[in-house]
């Protein structure tokens, strides 16, 4: 016998691996994995008059070719990309300025308006839909007065109403809930730049700008890489809002259809509209698709590059 | 129960167990409970009204029948049903959607065959045609209440214009430039934000008096009428000329919007179902009343949607389908409709009985059915079949025209076009 077989023999199995790690994976298997696969299989049955069989690829392919359900279908795909530039072209550019206000030592009350900018994002979407409806709204709303006494009251309209304005608005929205999640991930990271790299930059003779160009961005770019796949998987996840504001219809004529609404109505029907399981489970295959192929593009040519950095 | 701490380790392993199981049923819900009946239904403004009223009134009669109505918001019932008649904690006694919704439901074998109940024979043909098999040989759910489309109008403000009730669409037209020009009022009060406002009050509403209710509705059945006739297009022609007298910013006006500006006495008229009595009369302190959809020539017939709204039938799977069925047949009585159609005005029960309803507005509603020929909307039987779906496709384009942002031609169209692609008899 090899001295290393003996301690081959002598270790004993691993039974705390198993005791710590089996909970976890037993309930993401039953909850996520196995609702995954089944959602996948799901998609390539057809369901008629509670039978079920076997089609193939039919169903995608009826959903981005066949005319009824193609022009649904991309005009929620587009809708949904719109959605997501605007959280990425709004939204995280103000969380980071909010996040270097905050993180500015000058600054009293941090504490309060930290917390102050973060609350809505714990607010229930359906307060969110319901109050901005109001805020907005020609009848009863305040914006109008709003802009008027700021002289700009011309420019008021039913944004909420208008097929050229509604996704735009309610993104708006979804960013104003949610900016302060890239507000408070950002902050913390700047947080954790140690002063020393700072007073370095400083000492120097940096200006305040040049010190956050040089040295703080590139701190903060692995945050911010994060930030937009957050941002990303949860857009295209996006339902919330628009059914609380605008129903499962999302009107004016499918204007603020996203895929999440367009899931709802294929999978649960609408009204007189059936829902059909099999369809349904092609759209969330088609959005998980969607979801993955982003994920890995950016995994694959951003994550890579970025270099983190130790204290 | 209570008593733990003293009792024998047997009595404690029986009270855990006890516990146990409580949680259990518990867990499966109040449709297992021996002896009770659950309802099931998407009238949640309904609650007090059964639970005070009508359930209280079976009980006289039935005292050992425990009944719960457990309503789910309507938005959300069809698809929580199917959820729930899936996974088996569905209720006793199921309210019926008209036409496909219950159709469908019936063919999965979620809801009992009721050809034998004697209660059915209460209803007219008509009545129950919204929950029979397409060869008319199974019945599924029996009849409970229909919802008359129709305008209601502020009386004090048509008092302070001296306005009288208009009658033709003339007079209508006369009726809102008079309200629009003369007074700060807004003359309808109707948004599309929602977008089935426009479709089920505005299209489904005026459209009848157009194709001449059942003909028109047979005929796009058979496919000798296309939404591209003339009847149609110029319902929707109609449509589009109220987009001046909504009021501003009616693109984002939701439901509730347009019902708070009628009951504020901010709107002098409201392009209404029935069902808005209920609301009407709990928020406004004016008097209003109500006029059917103004016909083309004073000598016109008029065409009513007197659509058949809901039904009820029971649950396949029921435990206690005995008891169920006495429910439904207690339902076909007299007493139900009269206390029906009191306690919910503004839903007309569909039993042949004669009963008198107190209440003035839906007294007005109901009396059309005298003198107007009754026609059910026409998207619901059969043509909300396939894809697209029409009934979606008419939410949309009836906003659409009413916003301005397309033609009725337009929208006609679009609408034949969505029927042609599956609906044979229109190919």
């Amino acid at each position: 016998m090899t001295p290393s077989n003996q301690h081959d023999e002598k270790k004993p199995f691993p039974w705390h691996l198993v005791f710590f790690l089996g909970p976890g994976l037993l309930i993401y298997v039953v909850f996520s994995v196995y609702p995954l696969l089944d959602t996948l299989v799901l998609s390539l049955f057809n369901e008629q008059q509670g039978q079920s069989h076997f089609v193939g690829l039919q169903n995608f392919i009826t959903l981005v070719t066949d005319d009824t359900w193609s022009q649904a279908f991309w005009n929620a795909l587009g809708n949904n990309f719109k959605f997501f530039a605007i959280h990425m072209l709004v939204q995280n550019p103000i969380g980071l300025l909010l996040a270097v206000l905050l993180s500015s030592p000058k600054l009293r009350l941090s504490g309060t308006y930290r917390t102050l900018i973060f609350m809505p994002t714990m607010l229930s979407v359906v307060i969110i839909g319901f109050v901005w409806q109001l805020l907005l709204s020609p009848i009863w709303g305040i914006s109008e007065n709003f802009l008027y006494s700021i002289g700009l009251g011309q420019y008021f309209d039913a944004w909420l109403g208008k097929e050229s304005s509604a996704l735009i608005t309610l993104a708006f929205i979804s960013v104003w809930q949610f900016v302060g999640i890239p507000m408070m991930l950002i902050y913390a990271t700047l947080l954790n730049i140690p002063d020393d790299i700072v007073d370095a930059s400083v000492v120097d003779g940096a200006n305040s700008f040049q010190t956050f160009w040089h040295i703080k961005l590139p701190l903060i770019l692995p945050t911010i890489a994060m930030v937009s796949i957050l941002t990303f998987v949860a857009n295209f996840n996006a339902f919330e809002l628009i059914y609380a504001v605008k129903g499962a219809l999302a009107g004016p004529n499918f204007s603020t259809d996203l895929m999440g609404t367009f899931f709802y109505r294929t999978f649960f029907g609408f009204q007189l509209q059936q829902g059909s399981a099999s369809m349904g489970a092609a759209v969330a295959t088609l959005m998980f698709l969607i979801i993955l192929v982003g994920v890995m593009l950016f995994l694959f040519f951003i994550q890579r590059r970025i270099q983190r950095f130790q204290f | 129960m209570f008593n733990v701490r003293s009792a024998s380790p047997e009595t404690k392993m029986a009270t855990k167990l006890t516990c146990l199981a409580a949680i259990l049923l518990s867990s499966t819900g109040i449709a297992q409970a021996a002896n009770g009946l659950s309802i099931e239904s998407w009238r949640s403004d309904d609650a007090n009204i059964w639970s005070d009223v009508i359930i209280p009134a079976f009980n006289k009669s039935h005292p050992d029948t425990k009944v719960n109505f457990a309503p789910t918001p309507p938005t959300e019932y069809n698809s929580a049903l199917q959820a729930k008649l899936k996974a088996g904690s569905a209720g006793d006694l199921i309210t019926c959607r008209p036409f496909d919704t219950a159709l469908d439901l019936y063919k999965d074998g979620y809801l009992a065959n009721l050809n034998d109940l004697k209660g059915l024979k209460q209803f007219s043909d008509v009545a129950k045609s919204a929950w029979v098999t397409d060869d008319g040989k199974d019945q599924f759910c029996m009849p409970v209440a229909s919802v008359i489309h129709g305008f209601v109008y502020n009386k004090e403000i048509f008092k302070e214009l001296n306005l009288s009730v208009p009658k033709t669409r003339d007079e209508f037209f006369k009726t809102l430039d008079t309200i629009k020009s003369e007074s700060r009022y807004i003359p309808l009060a109707m948004g599309t934000a929602d977008q089935w406002e426009a479709a089920t009050m505005g299209f489904q509403n005026i459209g009848p008096n157009y194709w001449q209710g059942e003909k028109g509705r047979k005929a796009l059945l058979s496919g000798k009428e296309k939404f591209t006739d003339k009847a149609y297009v110029d319902t929707w022609k109609e449509l589009a000329q109220w987009k001046p007298y909504l009021g501003r910013g009616f693109e984002a006006q939701k439901y509730s919007d347009s019902q708070n500006l009628f009951t504020l006495g901010r709107a002098a008229i409201y392009p209404a179902g029935s069902w808005d009595i209920q609301t009407f009369n709990n928020q406004a302190d004016f008097e209003f009343g109500a006029f059917p959809p103004p016909v083309a020539k004073a000598e016109d017939t008029c065409y009513i949607s007197d659509h058949t709204d809901m039904g009820i039938g029971i649950n396949a799977s029921s435990t206690n389908k005995e008891a169920a069925k006495i429910f439904l047949n207690w339902m076909a009585s007299k007493e139900f409709a009269t206390l029906y159609a009191n306690a919910v005005p503004g839903f007309f029960p569909l039993s042949d009985h004669q009963i008198d309803i107190k209440d003035p507005v839906a007294q007005e509603f109901m009396s059309w059915r005298q003198q107007c020929e009754s026609t059910i909307r026409n998207s619901y039987q059969i043509l909300s079949r396939g894809t697209p779906n029409l009934e979606n496709q008419l939410w949309n384009v009836s906003a659409q025209v009413i916003n301005g942002t397309m033609t009725p031609e337009a929208a006609a169209k679009e609408t034949q076009e969505g029927l042609e692609q599956w609906y044979k008899p229109q190919q």
